[in-house]
């Protein structure tokens, strides 16, 4: 079994996680255009290589961050939410 | 009787000659343009090169592909063929590719051992039972032969299967497809690439492309790792690849990339003839010509470009597998594979016409793209030729994520996403 680690609940089972998706900048619902939020809403990086997404643990419903390596399978890194965007609040809204 | 077996036969009769064609004859060098480019050599891509030659007249087409011939996910599916859908558009466009698959020997004139086995989409629940009413309502509408059918049914059709109430969860009834099918899925990729390839199509393996050209938002050409090819129409169809293609192009889809994993057991005699999916269990399981159990289940709970293969997989497939078929308990797991499976947020694919002019896209295919090898072909082949969207295939446009027009086919995977 892979193991995940939780930045809460410390290293559990894979299995007691679900998967998010790609973090991606929000645009402002009130003055962005209809594309620009139908393209927000459906289409994704889907990047081949290493990401930022959110991963949910799902037994204590704990939403975190993972930096993962989505070629060869790997976790690199996992945190809270509010120390990502923290860290990267210059790029992120 | 396919047209090569019959010239087998009557050839090595008369002349005790037993040797078969080449099924291919390379083409080294690339040359500066083509009329159409396709990306892929994949049973789609091919099936496109293929339709284009025989009903548009058009044979300046290269095909290109990284790999080799057919070997990512036609390589990599589980060979099932049906059209039981639940939309309207998925039932109409499976229902076209069924009947193209009938005649696919014949016309490719190589055996794709298209045998129709009765599919049955087992329901555990109520509320599985309700929807396979509902799918068999719309097939028989548009006319594919589907129906529900109970317990006692289901076990005088297919003996091997228990559906005892002594089980975790007990079969209440089935969604019966009979004309559900299995061919053999590189023998299709092979005629078609066979096929093309004697009126003119070439076929580049080991050439990886690394860069589309666009000018004015107008595809005009790629770049390989062999030289810089101009094409007049570029088709992508690269399955798990969509994504990383399409970016090339500077297209973002609504797509992400899951692996699907699948196992085959050691080889036995025959004892499955029917194709037997559970939804709730996530489990589907029917056996090979060669007497080998195929089976598959849920894609993986994460996106990755990889085809690596795991434990929790087998483990959860055989849990659910060993109650339908309890004789399964004494086969051995001979091997086990993944494809990358093109997920869109409607099960649905992605095809035809692209903002980009003369660049066109075949999809987003997640779980469905083998049993659509022949349809897609087809209809992508005259829309790349008419540069207009088939109406078969307007529901499946990119744009219907603009217009929150989706397909919402959740008939799509028989276990779930």
């Amino acid at each position: 079994m892979k193991i995940m680690t939780c930045p809460v609940n410390g290293p559990r089972n894979i299995s007691e996680f679900a998967w998010g998706g790609e973090i991606k900048p929000q645009p402002d619902p009130a003055t962005c255009t209809d594309a620009e939020w139908t393209d927000h809403l459906f289409l994704e990086a889907n990047t081949a290589g290493v990401v930022s997404e959110w991963w949910l643990h799902t037994p204590t419903n704990t939403w975190f961050v993972a930096r993962r390596n989505t070629v060869t399978d790997e976790v690199l890194e996992t945190m809270t939410a509010d120390t990502f965007f923290s860290r990267r609040s210059d790029t992120l809204r | 009787m396919p047209f090569a077996l019959l010239k087998y036969a009557a050839r090595s009769a008369l002349k005790g000659d037993h040797a078969a064609d080449a099924h291919f004859h390379w083409t080294p060098d690339l040359k500066p343009a083509y009329d159409v480019v396709i990306i892929g050599a994949g049973g789609h891509g091919l099936a496109v090169a293929y339709y284009l030659a025989t009903r548009h007249g058009i044979t300046n087409i290269a095909v290109l592909d990284k790999g080799w011939l057919a070997g990512g996910n036609t390589a990599r599916n589980t060979t099932i063929v049906r059209a039981n859908y639940l939309t309207p558009e998925g039932v109409a466009f499976y229902k076209e590719s069924v009947n193209l698959f009938r005649s696919l020997s014949n016309e490719l004139d190589i055996n794709v051992m298209y045998t129709e086995r009765g599919h049955f989409t087992l329901a555990h629940t109520d509320a599985a039972l309700n929807t396979a009413r509902w799918r068999a309502e719309v097939n028989t509408h548009m006319g594919v032969a589907s129906e529900v059918i109970g317990p006692d049914e289901i076990k005088r059709l297919c003996p091997t299967l228990n559906v005892s109430d002594d089980v975790h969860m007990p079969v209440l009834g089935a969604l019966y497809h009979p004309p559900g099918a299995i061919a053999r899925h590189d023998a299709v990729a092979w005629g078609y690439a066979k096929e093309a390839m004697r009126r003119g199509v070439e076929v580049h393996t080991q050439t990886a492309v690394n860069k589309i050209l666009v000018e004015n938002g107008r595809a005009i050409g790629v770049e390989t790792n062999r030289g810089t090819i101009h094409a007049g129409r570029i088709v992508q169809a690269v399955a798990g690849s969509s994504s990383v293609v399409a970016s090339m192009a500077g297209l973002k889809l609504p797509i992400r990339t899951i692996p699907l994993q699948a196992c085959v057991s050691e080889p036995v005699k025959p004892i499955l003839d029917q194709i037997v999916v559970s939804g709730s269990l996530h489990v589907y399981i029917s056996q090979s010509a060669r007497g080998e159990m195929v089976m598959g289940g849920a894609t993986d709970a994460y996106g990755l470009y990889s085809t690596r293969s795991t434990l929790d997989f087998k483990e959860s497939l055989m849990a659910h597998m060993l109650e339908l078929f309890p004789f399964m308990g004494e086969l051995k797991v001979l091997r086990q594979w993944a494809g990358m499976a093109d997920m869109t947020p409607d099960f649905s694919p992605v095809m035809g016409l692209t903002p980009i002019e003369n660049y066109f896209i075949d999809a987003g295919w997640g779980t469905w793209g083998f049993k659509a090898t022949p349809v897609s072909g087809v209809r992508m082949a005259e829309c790349v030729a008419t540069g207009r969207q088939p109406d078969l295939l307007k529901p499946f446009a990119l744009d219907r994520f603009r217009s929150f027009d989706l397909v919402g086919e959740k008939g799509a995977a028989s276990v779930g996403h």
